[in-house]
Parts: structure tokens; sequence; C-alpha cells
């Protein structure tokens, strides 16, 4: 009975909406655009959002990174006389990190350069990562062949390196890369291991080089990992750059960053403070820079917060304005169907029916709208993505939200016009032109 | 609402529709305006009553009174013996759909409805079944003479078969009074003859039909006359 009732009324109105064709479809975009913007816009912030804390988190929450800096030139003598600038941190500074911190796991020192790896003919450029083996337990690295450096090749420097992924399909393409030297420089590596550096749920190329060597390198070298004595053995502390009219002038740098990982999330932040203030002690010209991952992730997640708000609000006032253009349609079709309403209230509708009548015509047509708009608004993060390279994640909640959304527009933005003709005086309803 | 549900119970002389002093005034700024005075009618099962009287004198308000659009300002209205007078909005919606059936003089057909679904309309609302009451339009609709003619929307018919579907829709829920007001106002003279075969058909059939007209032409074909004058009821003219 209820059933039939909803039925018959649909279909009247599927039919009353189907006369007016046109004013229909015009009337039902503004609630597809609306929707669809709730989509679009939720799922490119969310996108940028994961993209943003899964490079944060691929640095390691529970890492904190020191990085060399370089000084400020004003604190820095740059008379012609003193050329080397000796700068950054030092390998006493991962000593006091290792002995002078409680909750420390592992400090790591790194050493990086860029370089060109060579293999027969081809060429590639790298970043030359000078670590320690236990540099694995503080980077997202998967081991895919062979092995990870070892303590053997820290005390015999061993000319022995291990490449990543991106490094092997330039170099080697469909050559078995173990075993085979890859020559940096003047010298010759034995690659003895190759691991991956890609995410496995990212299937983005290099996002680590982009995290972790911001501004360094080329965005596109590869990794290669060598045991930190052999790099220092090799390529010195010491690069000499030709600049300008003062000639030349060199910089000294130990190492370019220290990670060091504590024992638990709860130790990050106060251990960044102990950092500070040992590096502070130890080092006046600023020439470093701390970077908490964790904090970063929860800046991240605040800021991406407020950007999910700001934009859900934009495409929410977008679909208030839908929901507003079906009013006034809704609002013009009550008038213009006085008569009808007249008519139907004198063969026994009561005014619930009208009531029905007319909210259920709003609500095809903001239900058409938002199936329509979600299949719109599901279409436009695929294209971002495609062509703007973009992340996107459409997440369910969205879906559900914009859907509920446009179902309350047509509820709110449908009951006065339906009240409206059901308060209608049937009898001079009756006689209305 | 369970009260009126009820199959109504005439009163034992048969008597649908009993107006007791029934007055209508409507307020026009300062001046109340007495549109109906007094009115004291009585129908009975299977009359065929004429309401005559100039424009002014109250018959389009008789009308709304007695097909339940409006309420008395006093006196009683009892229809199928049940005072109808007190009924709330939702009440009225009911004893109109399922107690009268309205014939008006510009049709009223909805336009983006066919004759079938046109005639379903009184049965939608009293919550006869789709298949029901598709049965019964296509029946109506075959006793006006428009068989072949169900998909036709309003637009596609003549005036007098246009009439012809406002009856089938007046007899779909069986109502205890036809209402029609000038069915052939709007008409030629050969579709308004048709018309009124179909009133009068009905009227043998035991109908009880009130029509409103001011042409003397119609009124003669009904058993009774009731003229209105400046809201008063004049003289009645019985059986012919």
């Amino acid at each position: 009975m209820l059933f039939f009732r909803v039925k018959k009324t649909v279909k009247l109105g599927i039919k009353s909406l189907w006369i007016h064709r046109l004013r229909s479809t015009l009337t039902t975009l503004g609630i597809i655009f609306g929707v669809a913007s709730v989509i679009a816009m939720l799922a490119i912030g969310e996108g940028a959002s994961r993209h943003a804390q899964e490079q944060i988190a691929r640095l390691g929450s529970l890492n904190i990174i020191v990085k060399t800096a370089k000084p400020p030139e004003s604190q820095t003598a740059t008379s012609a006389e003193q050329s080397l600038q000796e700068y950054g941190l030092t390998y006493l500074d991962a000593e006091r990190f290792r002995n002078g911190i409680p909750n420390v796991q592992v400090v790591v020192p790194v050493r990086r350069l860029s370089q060109q790896g060579w293999y027969r003919n081809r060429k590639v450029p790298v970043e030359v990562i000078g670590t320690v083996p236990w540099h694995l337990e503080t980077a997202p690295v998967r081991l895919l062949t062979g092995r990870f450096l070892s303590s053997v090749d820290l005390i015999y420097k061993q000319d022995i390196c291990v490449i990543d992924e991106s490094v092997m399909d330039k170099l080697f393409a469909f050559d078995d890369p173990l075993g085979q030297d890859v020559k940096i420089a003047s010298d010759y590596y034995r690659v003895v291991g190759v691991v991956s550096t890609r995410s496995p749920v990212s299937a983005g190329n290099g996002t680590e080089q982009q995290a972790e060597t911001k501004g360094r390198a080329g965005a596109n070298a590869g990794n290669i990992y060598i045991p930190l004595p052999t790099v220092k053995d090799r390529f010195g502390e010491t690069t000499v750059q030709l600049s300008g009219e003062s000639g030349m002038s060199a910089e000294k740098v130990e190492l370019q960053e220290i990670i060091i990982k504590v024992a638990g999330i709860d130790k990050v932040i106060p251990t960044r403070e102990i950092i500070n203030t040992l590096l502070g002690r130890f080092h006046k010209k600023n020439d470093y820079q701390v970077i908490v991952p964790l904090e970063l992730l929860r800046q991240a997640r605040r800021t991406q917060r407020i950007f999910s708000i700001v934009l859900g609000s934009i495409a929410a006032i977008s679909l208030v304005v839908g929901g507003i253009g079906i009013m006034n349609i809704m609002l013009a079709t009550v008038s213009e169907r006085t008569r009808e309403i007249g008519i139907r209230r004198a063969l026994g509708a009561k005014k619930r029916d009208i009531v029905f009548q007319f909210l259920s015509e709003t609500l095809i047509l903001t239900f058409a709208g938002g199936i329509l708009g979600i299949l719109l608004g599901s279409a436009i993060p695929y294209l971002v993505t495609y062509f703007g390279n973009m992340p996107t994640v459409i997440t369910p909640g969205s879906l559900l939200l914009s859907f509920g959304i446009s179902g309350a527009v047509g509820v709110t933005f449908g009951l006065y016009p339906a009240y409206r003709a059901a308060n209608m005086d049937p009898i001079s309803a009756l006689r209305h032109e | 609402m369970e009260e009126i549900l009820k199959k109504p119970d005439f009163d034992s002389d048969g008597s649908i529709l009993v107006f007791e002093r029934l007055c209508k005034n409507y307020r026009l700024g300062q001046v109340e305006l007495k549109v109906l005075r007094e009115i004291e009618l009585t129908v009975k099962k299977g009359e065929y009553v004429a309401v005559m009287g100039p424009s002014g004198s109250g018959k389009s308000t008789l009308l709304n009174m007695i097909g339940c659009l409006d309420k008395p300002t006093s006196g009683r209205y009892l229809l199928g013996g049940r005072d109808v007078s007190l009924l709330d909005d939702d009440e009225l919606s009911f004893i109109r759909g399922q107690y009268i059936g309205f014939v008006f003089q510009s049709f009223n057909l909805i336009s983006q409805l066919n004759v079938i679904e046109n005639i379903e309309i009184p049965m939608y609302y009293q919550g006869v079944s789709e298949h029901q009451s598709a049965a019964r339009a296509k029946e109506l609709a075959q006793m006006v003479g428009l068989g072949d003619r169900l998909r036709h929307r309003p637009t596609e018919l003549s005036g007098g078969q246009q009439q012809r579907v406002a009856i089938a829709r007046a007899l779909a829920n069986d109502p205890l009074l036809i209402l029609a007001d000038e069915p052939t106002g709007n008409l030629d003279s050969e579709s308004g003859a048709d018309i009124l075969a179909i009133l009068n058909r009905l009227h043998t059939e035991g109908k009880t039909l009130i029509v409103i007209t001011h042409d003397e032409g119609i009124a003669r074909h009904s058993e009774r006359e009731i003229r209105l004058l400046d809201g008063r009821m004049q003289k009645e003219t019985q059986e012919r």
C-alpha cells in the first residue's frame, strides 16, 4: 500500500519532470556540480594529505634527522684569503649523540655526494650515500637481492656498493648487477646488493629521494650506498668550486646528515630538545637543521584538516546554491500548477498528498543530481591524477557525505514549495487560470 | 476519521444531502457579505436536481458547500446522514474523494496524464490498488464511449470527449452524488447534448445528480429545480 503510493508518486514525479526536461536538467546541474565538487575537492585534499603524510612517514616517525646546512653568509668570513669554509656536522657530533643522549637506538652518520655512475658506456646521475650497515633500521629500504653493507665493509673500507632499483634499471638493464663494477669518479665499486626504495604502497618513483634530499642533486638520481669510511677515503671531505672573481672556494663538510632513531614515539620530542641543546653548544655557526618527521606529520595532519574544512565549505556552499536553484524552480512549478493542485484537492488529495507529490519531485531531482554528481565527482579525481599527476583519494565517507547533503538539500529546499502548494485554497486554485 | 470511513447510513427517508439553515458569510474588509442565507435543502437518493440562478446569486458558493470545498458559517450540512460542517481538512479531503464526483465547466483534466490516469486520480487518493483502479478506469472509459482513446492526453481530445473523461473520473469511487458545475458551458450544442444524455443515463441508473447552471435548457432535464437569488432559495419546481 505504502510502497504502491510511493511508486506511483515517484512515477508521476518523473513524468512531470520529464515534461520539462530542459528545466529539470538545468536545475539538476546545480546539484550535480555541487556534489561533484564536494567529492572532487575532498579527494584532492585527501590525496595531497596522504601523499605528504606518506612521504613524511617514510622519513620514519621515530627518526630525528639532523642535516648540515650552509650557514648564512654574514656569519662566515668571505675574505679572499680564507676561502676554505668549514662547517656542518662532524663525526664528533655523531659520537656525542650516540653517547650523550638517552633512549637513542641507532645513530646513522651519512655523507652524500652527487656523482655520475658508469657501467661500460652507460652513465647515470647518482646520489652517493656513504653510510653504515644500520642505516637499514632508519629507512624504509628493502633488500631485493644480494646483501646490504656490513661491519666488515666498514673496517676494511671495502670498495663495494649497494645500488637501488632505479640505478639498476638504468645501468644494467637486463644484466645481473651482482658482482659487476660501477665506476664513480675514478674508482670502481663492486655491486653486492640491490635495494628497493620504492614504497610498496605508493607507485610513485623515487619518492624517498624527494623526501630525503629535497633540493639536493637531481631529483631523478638513483641512490648508491657505499661504506662511510670508503667514501671518506675516496672522495675526501673538501669540495672545491670555481666561482666568479674570487677564483676558488672550498668547503669542508664531514657529514651531510645524522639520523637518530629513538626508542619510542613519546621519546621523540624530548630527544629533539636534547639534540638542539647539544648542537647549540658546539655549533655556533648555525650550520645545521633538525627535522622531526613526527612533528611534520602532525603538522601535516593539522593542515590537512583545515584544508579539508575550507574545501568542503566551498563545495557545500555550491551545493546550497544548487539547492536554492531547485527551490526557485519548484516555486515556479507550484504556481504554474496551481490549477492541478486545485483539481487534485477537489478529487480527494489531502494536504500531505500534495506535500508528498512536490517533495518527491524535488527529491528525484536532487537524488538524480546526487548520483550523477557522484559519477562526475569520482571521474574528476582520476583526470586530475592522470593529467595533473597529483595523487587523489576518494573516500567512501565523502561519497556518503555528499549524497547525504544533496538529500538534505532536497528536503530543505523542497519542503517550502511543497507546503505552499498544499496550503493553497482549493477553491481559488480551481479558479486559477 | 474512523467514523467517516464507515459506509454512510442514510436517513430513514433516504436523504443524501441535508442543509439546515445553512449560512455563509464572507468578510470583505469591514463589510460582512452574506452570500448564502439560511438555505434549507434536502436531496434524496436518485434525485436529479438543478440549481439555477443569475451570477452573483451564490451558486458558486453553494457548489463549494455541497462539494465540501468550503465550510458553512452557520447551520448544518449532513452528507449521507453525517454532519460534515465540523470536519477538518483531511476528513473533508476524504469526503470529497469518496462521496462526491465533480464535473467542472472547464473539464479540469490534468494535462500530463492520459485518459486512464486521469480517471484513476480519485481512486489513487482513496488508496485503491493499482490493479483494481486500472481495471475500473478502463471500464469507466468504455462506459462513456472512450474505450479506444485510453492512452490519449487531454490535449488530443475534443471538448466533449474531455468532459466525458471528467464524468468517468467523477464516477471512479462510486460517489454518493455527482456535482456538476455548468457541465456544458464550454461545449458546442452537439457535444453538450451528448453530455446531458450521459447525465440522464446516470440518473436513470439511480445516481444522484446536482447540476449547477444558468441554462434553462439543462435545467429542463432535471426533475427538480432550485432557484437562488441573492443567497436565498426562491422556489422549487417539483416533478414536471
